[in-house]
């Protein structure tokens, strides 16, 4: 919020700006240092004022192409290119090539008596000779209160400082000026009387024997600046800064679905897998497989040819291949083919932050597509509760604004209630799948279910969850009046569902061909009943048959036996005709 | 002391008092308050080292490349380069007798 308001503002009254490359410091400061004046930065001793300056003159010189001078009261130049060799940066090329001047300031205490009155013009020359030999537009002094040590007279000291303060002004070069903490004051001298544009104090802490480092900006005068305390750490490649407030709720959403490598999964999420870019936790006891849907995921996303990073806080990479091949899954062709890569760190090998700045730094070489962290239950043990909390939110804040989908693994303790320890997290997360043992029956089952899922149809079952050597597969749980049942007491209840089914259906079939028979049965009835009519009707037509046939041969007889009697031919042959033509009754 | 100095001035001498000094002066321009350093530094060798002393005075504001090579902070600066070890006052030397200590001259003067 406060970022958003300074971003609108600051096209307005814009304070020019000199950018340190300081990864982060820049996002707290809207742009870097006043430019054209100096900075006081101020802490107590080994919490990184000088690494800052120097960091500040080398981005300078090799970035911005702005030349600077360092001038050094307490390190000399051999011993300064050492120090911040160690840290990636060419002191000494860029002093070769006129980049850098470097000038060690020392006075012996001892060697030096004061006679009368002077002043520093023997500083101011020096500097100014540093500045117009190469250029330069940025000046560190470190440690200037040196000089206090060195020379007895105060009063001429700070009337100097000052004039040297509004020198440097003049001159238009950006300065860092470091200074020691003082006990009451910022610092020990009281140099911020004399700098008052910018002032940024840094701090080291050591908390349950972890030590973090925390800057913040005291002061700006004139422009708008994030206020809070932000942790920062010395990496190889100097300083980062991690501003948690800097990050705003803006990102892109995807409206994208991505799976998980699990189908049975990816149906319970509405059949297509999480959104691209979102939180994933995967919360679960010990043995749940939570790092075998990890890396299912991975597996996944490396079949869509996207990239994998996978942070193991507790195996080696090696040893994750190797169970994870127990289960038919080959991981290391996927590291071979660049399409995973595995960052494994015990999690107490460093603080939170170092953590969080190397996660950063991987995630921003890798390029990943997918970020699995296994488990960050972990990390929370490197950390008081708001401090993860923080790290955690600007971890997925950060990934999110890269549209990078991330898998969290959390580990429960068994018998803890499941809500109360990832309270702080789940928040944080849009989707949240529960593994869980199921005990009884004399068995361990696993089943899965999703708790949370923003923005998608999601199933409200448990499934049990299958680990074989085939991989992984999810089944329906048995829910039943008896509650739900998993493992053998699943398959037993299968099974007998199963055998009453089959009694059930060997019954209808036995009815069946039980009628069917019957059928048959009055089906020949009915045909010996027409067999039987059939026959007498057969009867009744030959007995009318007979009958006409022997009417018939009465009547010819007759007329035969008349003709042979030589009756009457004519009536005879009436007779014969009324036999034929009529009918004969 | 003096007498010894104006009888032997033999380069063979062992007494730091004995060899010839050598003096920077260190100035930023020609101002009023150089010329009173190199003033005061003059008349204090001449009171001190008579004959055995030289004196170089440098010009910051011309040669400001040669601040570093002595560590030169403040102006004026007197530098005892001869005999060693390296001394240095800073000021414009008019405290007389902390000349005398800054230039480790008290036991011996």
């Amino acid at each position: 919020m406060k970022t958003n308001r300074s971003k609108s503002t600051s096209p307005v009254t814009r304070l020019p700006k000199c950018p340190t490359g300081i990864q982060g410091l820049d996002e707290i400061t809207g742009g870097g240092l006043p430019r054209g004046r100096p900075t006081l930065v101020c802490g107590s001793a080994g919490c990184g004022k000088t690494l800052l300056g120097a960091e500040f003159l080398v981005r300078g010189a090799a970035q911005f192409n702005e030349p600077g001078v360092l001038m050094a009261f307490e390190e000399t130049e051999a011993e300064l290119k050492a120090n911040v060799a160690s840290l990636g940066f060419d002191l000494a090329g860029l002093v070769r090539s006129k980049k850098i001047a470097i000038d060690y300031v020392h006075i012996e205490r001892s060697e030096v008596q004061e006679s009368g009155e002077y002043d520093l013009e023997g500083l101011f020359v020096r500097l100014g000779h540093a500045i117009d030999s190469i250029g330069a537009k940025r000046v560190v002094l470190d440690t200037l209160e040196a000089l206090f040590a060195s020379l007895p007279n105060e009063a001429i000291l700070r009337a100097e400082l000052r004039r040297l303060f509004r020198w440097l002004k003049d001159k238009g070069v950006t300065a860092v000026i470091t200074a020691e903490r003082g006990r009451e004051q910022l610092t020990r001298h009281g140099l911020e009387e004399y700098v008052s544009d910018c002032v940024i104090l840094l701090d080291h802490r050591v908390n349950d024997q972890i030590a973090t480092r925390n800057l913040r900006v005291v002061k700006y005068r004139g422009a708008q600046h994030g206020t809070n305390e932000f942790p920062f750490l010395i990496g190889d490649e100097g300083i980062s800064v991690l501003p948690i407030t800097s990050l705003g709720l803006n990102h892109k959403v995807s409206n994208e679905r991505i799976a998980t490598g699990i189908p049975r999964l990816d149906a319970m999420l509405g059949g297509h897998g999480f959104f691209r870019g979102s939180s994933i936790l995967l919360t679960g006891t010990p043995g749940t497989g939570k790092t075998i849907i990890s890396s299912n995921f991975a597996q996944a996303a490396a079949r869509r040819g996207e990239r994998t990073l996978f942070f193991s806080f507790e195996e080696s990479p090696n040893q994750i291949m190797r169970n994870m091949h127990s289960i038919g899954l080959r991981l290391e062709p996927l590291v071979k083919r660049g399409l995973l890569r595995f960052h494994s760190a015990r999690p107490s090998l460093y603080g939170l932050e170092m953590h969080l700045a190397t996660m950063f730094k991987e995630i921003v070489t890798f390029q990943p597509q997918v970020v699995i962290i296994d488990p960050i239950t972990s990390l929370m043990d490197a950390g008081t509760d708001s401090e993860c909390r923080g790290m955690v939110t600007r971890l997925v804040d950060y990934l999110k604004a890269g549209q990078v989908t991330t898998l969290f693994t959390s580990l429960t303790q068994g018998g803890k209630a499941l809500q109360q320890s990832e309270a702080a997290m789940s928040s944080l997360m849009d989707s949240w799948l529960l593994l869980q043992d199921f005990e009884g029956n004399g068995e361990r089952n696993r089943v899965l279910y999703v708790l949370k899922a923003r923005g998608m149809k999601h199933s409200n079952q448990i499934r049990e969850f299958l680990i074989s050597d085939r991989g992984i597969d999810l089944v329906d749980a048995y829910i039943g009046p008896s509650g739900v049942l998993t493992g053998s007491a699943r398959a037993a209840q299968n099974s007998l569902e199963k055998a009453a089914v089959l009694a059930s259906q060997q019954e209808a079939a036995q009815l069946k061909r039980e009628v069917e028979r019957k059928r048959d049965a009055l089906e020949r009835k009915i045909s010996g009943l027409r067999a039987d009519y059939e026959t007498e009707a057969e009867e009744l037509r030959r007995i009318a048959e007979q009958v006409g046939t022997s009417t018939l041969m009465l009547t010819t007889e007759r007329a035969a036996s008349g003709l042979l009697r030589q009756a009457d031919i004519k009536v005879a042959a009436q007779a014969r005709g009324n036999a034929r033509n009529g009918k004969v009754n | 002391m003096k007498s010894k100095t104006v009888k032997r001035r033999a380069p063979a001498a062992k007494s730091p008092a004995d060899e010839l000094w050598q003096l920077r002066l260190y100035v930023m321009d020609q101002t009023p308050k150089s010329a009173t350093a190199f003033a005061n530094l003059k008349s204090f060798c001449e009171n001190h080292l008579k004959g055995r002393y030289r004196i170089k005075v440098i010009d910051l504001m011309r040669q400001p490349q040669l601040a570093k090579g002595d560590q030169i902070l403040a102006t004026p600066t007197v530098v005892r380069k001869l005999p060693k070890p390296v001394r240095t006052i800073i000021g414009n030397l008019s405290n007389t007798e902390s000349v005398l200590v800054g230039l480790d001259l008290r036991a011996s003067g």
